[in-house]
Formats: structure tokens, C-alpha cells, sequence
């Protein structure tokens, strides 16, 4: 499961041994911390839910976390595989580390939720009740939204945007591609998962490109005019890869209106690209259990309270991460794993008839320009109205124009962060 | 493991605040945690030293990255009490 062989090796701490469990429960045994009893299901093994899962079981209560996946592929540092950085396996996680902190996983997909009886419906055995639900089921990516865009054509197009399967289709598409191909880069309108990642990715395989295929060209094709700390990507592209990228923004014809797999072809409303490589990014909405389970809104995202994250539709759900609506926070694992932090805080409390403290969250999130080039947006929010609004003053991205060692330090800054936040959720 | 245990042993702190937890606090994890190696380990500092490094990082004394941009989200008091519950707790195992 680890990447011993990889060429930018993401420094990780495996668990100690089998000793996991015999690690956790001292604490647990010591009592007075661990002073939950209530029962609590948390749907999405991912940033956010197994990130409240261990939290709550640390607390005391009984956890079952169900996931459909046996393994998870991080979305944060896929784009380093892309470039052939990394292989697939250092960005893999299983969930003996989630086992061993007293969370019962069950390897399954939540089908359903009765919020009356309180319980969650699964495909392989009985439902489960609970106290609290925590939904933290990420995207679902929306094959009705872009003509000529299904999971078939997913196949030959791929999104790349759920790491796993289709990060290594696109890396052997990129791999078989000949030098002087194009590879395309469709980008949906907000919100979707990871606003700068697009801009990451493109650079990335740029440093690839670069490399091995010279001649090779990437076409950004947006459906917006602006995009995430565009002032430092377009600083970095111009210094380590000109006249390689292309970034064309909506008011200049950027938008994909419709695909066709069978030409490989990328229909604008005023041209049409044929390309070597298409990475099609769809546009998303919340993991299906959302409508499912009646908290997601017409915009197919969760409306929630911005200091408890409790469904604004239907009490006792809460839900965190891509999949709910976090006012001015992004959808990043950054964010995501804050949130799950603070809502088994809450859960905790109101499982224990408290009332849950007030919250501040943050996020940072880091683009890597190239190995050994790196910046990042940060910001601080907390509630303000009813929704989670940026601390004036505060937050706000890396300055354009640093030298080439805060860039680096940056990237090393970059890979601690994965390997501290990947233990702090998977062990 | 660590941070299990500050999440364990906040909760004997304070009980009243998430598990013990200042506004914020928990949000530094993800990059401070146990598992971060560098100059982002946490685990060898004083609260003084910590909430002395965040008040530099407000007022733009202190060469940064990224923590100018975040200590500016927060008081003086809440740094101060992220600061303490990050030594009282980080430490431990
Ligand atoms: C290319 C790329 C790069 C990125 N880079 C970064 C980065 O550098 N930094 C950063 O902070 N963020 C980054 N992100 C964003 C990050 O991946 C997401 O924000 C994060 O994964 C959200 O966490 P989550 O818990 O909401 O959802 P996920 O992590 O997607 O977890 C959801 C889980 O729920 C499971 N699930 C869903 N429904 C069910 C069901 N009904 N039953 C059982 N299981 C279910 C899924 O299998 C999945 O494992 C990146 C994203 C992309 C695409």
C-alpha cells in the first residue's frame, strides 16, 4: 500500500504494527475523556468522515462508518501521479488505521435513510440505527449536466476529479500520447471540488510534457472568467513552461458545450477542438445519498448550519465536506477535515445534552507549479448571518513574485501537509 | 495516535469548549500534527513561544508563508488560548 519506489516519496508513518488497537484503548481506558455513549453513523470514508469517525470514537462513542471503497485514493497529490511523480500507491489508504481507533467500518454503500426510525439502509446487510448521521459522501458528478458526456464516455474522456481508477487512465492516456498531441482540460463553473486544482493539474502534466513531450501543447478550455490564484499560476507558467499552456476563459469561447468521444472531440460555441487527450471535468453536486436522504437542495447541494453543519432540511443529519454548502470555505480536504473536527465536537456535545462551543475553521491549500515550486490560498471564516464568512484581514494567497527558495520551501511545505493530514485521518 | 490523545485529553481540560478545544484549535492539525516532521511540529513548543510566534505573524515581524495570513484571523485572546491548548495538549501521548 505504501510507495516505496516513488520518485518524490511522500514521507508517511505507517501504524505501528498490529498495535494499533492496543495504542488506542489506554487512552480510551483512562475514562473521563472518553465520556460518549452515543451511537453514531458516518457515511464517506474520505477527508471528512473517517477524519470525524476517529475523532468520535475517540470521544467515547460507538461509530460505524460505512464506506463502499476498500481503499482510498487521496484527490490531493493525484495530479503528482499524472506527471508520473508518484505512483498510484502513495496516494492509496486503506482503513486498518480507522478499525484500529474503534470505529466499526463496514465495507458497504448506504442505500437509504429513514429519518423517523433513525437509521441508514446499506446494500449488504441490516440497517443500522443511529443517534446522529454524518454524511460526508463528497461528489457525485453529474453525467446529465454536458451533451455527450456519460460514464461511457468517461472511459475515453476521463474526469480524473474521484482519484483512483480513472487517475491511472488518464496518466496511460497521457503516457501513450505522442509528442506534439494536445491534451484538453475542460473546467465546469462554480462550485466544484478543488477550485484551483485544474490549474494544478495542467501545471503538472506541463512538467511532464515538458520533459518527455516537448512539442506537446495544453488547452484550458473554462467556463468561468477567473480561477483560483490564476495571478500565480499564470507567473509559474510563463517562467517554467511558456508557450505550453493555454488557458481560454469563458468570455473568449472557453465553456464545453458538448463532447464527442468517438472523434475526441470538444464542441465550444465557437469552435471545435479535436484533441489527443481530453480530461473532462463534469459538473458536480453532492454525493447521491444527499437527495437521498432529503438534505440537499435544488442546486444538489447541502444547505447546513454554518457552527453545527446539521442539515438546514432534516434534524439530526449533519453533513460536511464537497457535498455541503460552507459559504466562502472551498471544497478541499483542507476544509473538510476542519469541519469534520469541529462537528464531532459538536455531535459530541449534543450527544452529552450540551450545547456545542462556537467554531472557527481554516483552510490552506497548496498548488504545486512543479516539484519544487509551490503556493497557497489560506483563509479564516467563521459564522457570520448564517453562513460561514472569511475573517476580513485575514486569509488571501501566497504574493506573486517570491523568489525560487520560497517556492520550494513552499512545495516541501506542500508534502508535509499530505503526510500530516493523511495520518491525522487514515492512522 | 497522538492526536487521539489530544483530542482524549482535551476533553479533561475543558468540556464546556468542543472537547476542550478553543475556536480554531482543531484546524491547526491538519497541518501541525504529529505526523508533519518539520519546523510544522509543534510538539517541542512552549505556549509562550507559540503564541509569541502567532502575535509576530499578525503583526508581519515574523518571516511567513502562510501563518501571517492565518494568525490575522484570530484576537489576541484566541491565539493566546490556541496557544496554550496546542502545549498542553501536543505534547502528551
Ligand atoms: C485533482 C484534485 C486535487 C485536489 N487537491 C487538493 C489539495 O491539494 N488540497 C485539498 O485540501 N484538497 C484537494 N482536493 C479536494 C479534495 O479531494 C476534496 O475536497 C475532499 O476529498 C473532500 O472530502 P469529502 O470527505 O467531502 O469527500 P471524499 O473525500 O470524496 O469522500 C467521500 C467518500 O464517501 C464514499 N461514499 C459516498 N457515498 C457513499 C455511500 N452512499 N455509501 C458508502 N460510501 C459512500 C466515497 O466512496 C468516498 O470514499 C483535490 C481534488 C482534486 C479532484
Amino acid at each position: 500500500m505504501r510507495g516505496a519506489s516513488d520518485t518524490m516519496p511522500l514521507t508517511r508513518r505507517r501504524m505501528v504494527s498490529a498495535g494499533g488497537a492496543a495504542l488506542a484503548l489506554p487512552f480510551l481506558g483512562r475514562g473521563a475523556q472518553a465520556r460518549g455513549s452515543g451511537r453514531v453513523v458516518v457515511v464517506g470514508g474520505g477527508f471528512g468522515g473517517a477524519t470525524a469517525a476517529r475523532f468520535l470514537a475517540a470521544f467515547g462513542h460507538q461509530v460505524t462508518l460505512v464506506e463502499r471503497q476498500p481503499t482510498y485514493w487521496t484527490c490531493p497529490f493525484s495530479n503528482t501521479v499524472l506527471a508520473g511523480l508518484n505512483r498510484m500507491e502513495a496516494i492509496a489508504f486503506g482503513y486498518g488505521g480507522v478499525r484500529a481507533a474503534g470505529v466499526t467500518v463496514l465495507q458497504d454503500d448506504a442505500q437509504g435513510i429513514d429519518p423517523e426510525r433513525r437509521e441508514v439502509r446499506r446494500a449488504g446487510g441490516p440497517a443500522i440505527p443511529y443517534d446522529r448521521l454524518l454524511l460526508s459522501p463528497g461528489i457525485e458528478l453529474r453525467y446529465d449536466a454536458l451533451p455527450g458526456y456519460d460514464q461511457a464516455a468517461a472511459e475515453v474522456m476521463p474526469h480524473a476529479w474521484i482519484a483512483g481508477a480513472q487517475t491511472r487512465l488518464l496518466r496511460r492516456q497521457l503516457e501513450a500520447m505522442e509528442d506534439g498531441g494536445t491534451v484538453a482540460i475542460a473546467v465546469p463553473d462554480n462550485p466544484f471540488r478543488c477550485p484551483p486544482g485544474p490549474y494544478e493539474r495542467a501545471s503538472l502534466i506541463a512538467h511532464y510534457l515538458k520533459a518527455e513531450k516537448p512539442s506537446s501543447k495544453i488547452l484550458i478550455l473554462d467556463a468561468k472568467d477567473a480561477f483560483s490564484k490564476r495571478p500565480l499560476f499564470e507567473e509559474a507558467w510563463a517562467a517554467l513552461y511558456p508557450d505550453m499552456i493555454e488557458w481560454v476563459p469563458v468570455s473568449s469561447g472557453g465553456k464545453v458545450v458538448e463532447v464527442d468521444p468517438a472523434t475526441m472531440t470538444l464542441r465550444t460555441d465557437f469552435a471545435e477542438h479535436r484533441v489527443a487527450v481530453a480530461n473532462v471535468i463534469p459538473p458536480q453536486r453532492a454525493g447521491a445519498i444527499a437527495e437521498t436522504a432529503g438534505v440537499a437542495d435544488a442546486t444538489g447541494w447541502c444547505p447546513v448550519d454554518p457552527e453545527t453543519f446539521e442539515s438546514a432540511l432534516v434534524p439530526g443529519i449533519h453533513v460536511i465536506g464537497d457535498a455541503c454548502l460552507a459559504g466562502a470555505m472551498p471544497k478541499s480536504a483542507f476544509a473538510a477535515n476542519a469541519q469534520a473536527k469541529v462537528v464531532a465536537g459538536t455531535i459530541d456535545a449534543l450527544l452529552r445534552g450540551e450545547a456545542p462551543g462556537p467554531a472557527k475553521l481554516i483552510n490552506t491549500c497548496y498548488s504545486l507549479a512543479a516539484p519544487d515550486h509551490a503556493f497557497n490560498v489560506a483563509g479564516v471564516y467563521e459564522a457570520v448571518d448564517g453562513a460561514l464568512a472569511q475573517i476580513e484581514g485575514a486569509g488571501g494567497t501566497s504574493p506573486v513574485g517570491a523568489p525560487a527558495d520560497i517556492r520550494a520551501r513552499e512545495a516541501e511545505y506542500a508534502r508535509a501537509w499530505y503526510a500530516t493530514i493523511t495520518g491525522e485521518v487514515f492512522g | 495516535m497522538r492526536i487521539l490523545a489530544i483530542a482524549l485529553l482535551a476533553g479533561l481540560a475543558q468540556p464546556a469548549l468542543s472537547q476542550g478545544a478553543p475556536p480554531g484549535a482543531w484546524s491547526c492539525t491538519g497541518c501541525h500534527g504529529p505526523h508533519s516532521g518539520t519546523t510544522m511540529d509543534l510538539r517541542t513548543r512552549s505556549a509562550e513561544d507559540i503564541d509569541a510566534a502567532l502575535a509576530a505573524f499578525r503583526a508581519g515581524t515574523r518571516p511567513a508563508t502562510v501563518m501571517d495570513r492565518i494568525a490575522r484571523g484570530f484576537t489576541l485572546d484566541e491565539s493566546r488560548a490556541i496557544a496554550q491548548w496546542i502545549a498542553d495538549h501536543a505534547r502528551r501521548e
